[in-house]
């Protein structure tokens, strides 16, 4: 099965973002965000004003899907790293399940402190991400079961979506 | 598959426009990036070689508008269509939530459309997926050339499950927003049934 599509509460989100702003200032990078492997945006944190942060986002899972291609050609599970080193301005890449964290430094970091810092910053995430799946899961659960449903889930306004509604975002 | 943000009130889908080579891919996204208001769209990213053919993909972000207060971005790729790049092809085929197929109507390019419509169904299954199950559009575009074959003969031999299927010039925009139109419906449409 293709993994289900990934839902973001509130709750999690704003932990999600602590975190980046946590790792954005320990790092002393410039940004700091987290991208689905898909190539959708998370949350960005720092320097975004002149940063195109969408298309950033959908080229670093590109690079990350092409890596992982290069990986299994090698028998490898997966590149989990990922350095990218300009003149100015670094990019550092690392897997944390199924979303990508991406920080970008320039020499007021360096290499040693962002690995040291990121290191911590997958654990928490990763954490954060199992409980977004555990809450996804139960909500498509049998209804009823456990009776843990989570409220936002249980209200989901696209049930009510019409065709007319569609018909609106075209104009 | 989308990404539903409660907190930031959004919907993000991933739509991928898929073909033979110089089928009219990247054609289509050009022609939705140029006619679309500066407000709804971002950058559109094209990795491509230096005869601007796609080598990896192009990218196209667009935000339509709201629904149920919540901001719909969709995000249009292309796959590279030649033969030889189908690792590529592969890998941005993950995490689809609907797919157009930009069909070459020329008599000569059959070929092409046919083992790319197989190359299609077998990559997705790979990735867990079932062209059946997903919306999905066919697009005949080169409406305007000599060669081109009749809408009857393409359904036959590319759509026999008879999905929505439009006519096309895409460098004219013919058919090039009915498409898409259509294709965002039926996405949207899954995302109001998962719910």
């Amino acid at each position: 099965m293709p993994d289900p599509g990934l839902i973001m509460y509130e709750e999690e989100f704003k932990q999600i973002d602590a975190e980046l702003r946590r790792l954005h200032q320990q790092a002393n990078a410039k940004v700091t965000f987290l991208v689905d492997k898909n190539g959708q945006l998370i949350s960005a944190i720092g320097e975004t004003e002149n940063l195109d942060t969408t298309s950033l986002a959908s080229l670093t899972a590109g690079n990350i899907a092409a890596t992982g291609g290069m990986a299994k050609l090698l028998g490898e599970k997966d590149f989990s790293i990922l350095f990218h080193e300009g003149e100015r301005d670094n990019i550092h890449i690392s897997l944390v399940g199924r979303v990508i964290l991406v920080v970008i430094f320039d020499q007021r970091s360096s290499l040693g402190l962002v690995r040291l810092r990121v290191k911590k910053s997958v654990e928490v995430l990763g954490q954060i991400l199992q409980k977004i799946l555990q809450k996804v899961d139960q909500a498509k659960g049998p209804a009823g079961a456990g009776g843990g449903t989570p409220k936002e889930a249980a209200k989901s306004p696209f049930a009510e979506i019409t065709e007319d509604d569609i018909e609106k975002l075209f104009g | 598959m989308s990404f539903i943000n409660y907190s930031a009130r959004e919907i993000n889908c991933k739509i991928v426009f898929y073909g033979p080579g110089l089928g009219g891919k990247t054609t289509n996204l050009q022609y939705i990036y140029k006619k679309t208001n500066p407000d709804s769209k971002g950058k559109m990213i094209s990795l491509a070689t230096e005869s601007e053919r796609t080598l990896f993909f192009d990218f196209l972000p667009l935000a339509l508008g709201n629904i149920k207060g919540f901001k719909v971005r969709f995000h249009l790729y292309t796959v590279p269509g030649q033969v030889f790049y189908d690792a590529s092809r592969k890998l941005i085929l993950k995490g689809v939530d609907g797919v157009v197929f930009v069909a070459d109507s020329q008599a000569e390019r059959m070929e092409a459309n046919i083992e790319s419509m197989d190359n299609l169904r077998r990559n997705l299954q790979e990735q867990g997926y079932i062209l059946d199950n997903l919306p999905f559009v066919v697009q005949y575009n080169k409406r305007d050339l000599p060669s081109a074959v009749s809408v009857d003969e393409l359904n036959q031999a590319l759509n026999p499950k008879g999905v929505p299927f439009f006519e096309a010039v895409a460098p004219q925009g013919q058919g090039i927003f009915e498409t898409l139109k259509e294709i965002a419906k039926q996405v949207i449409l899954e995302i109001k049934k998962g719910s």
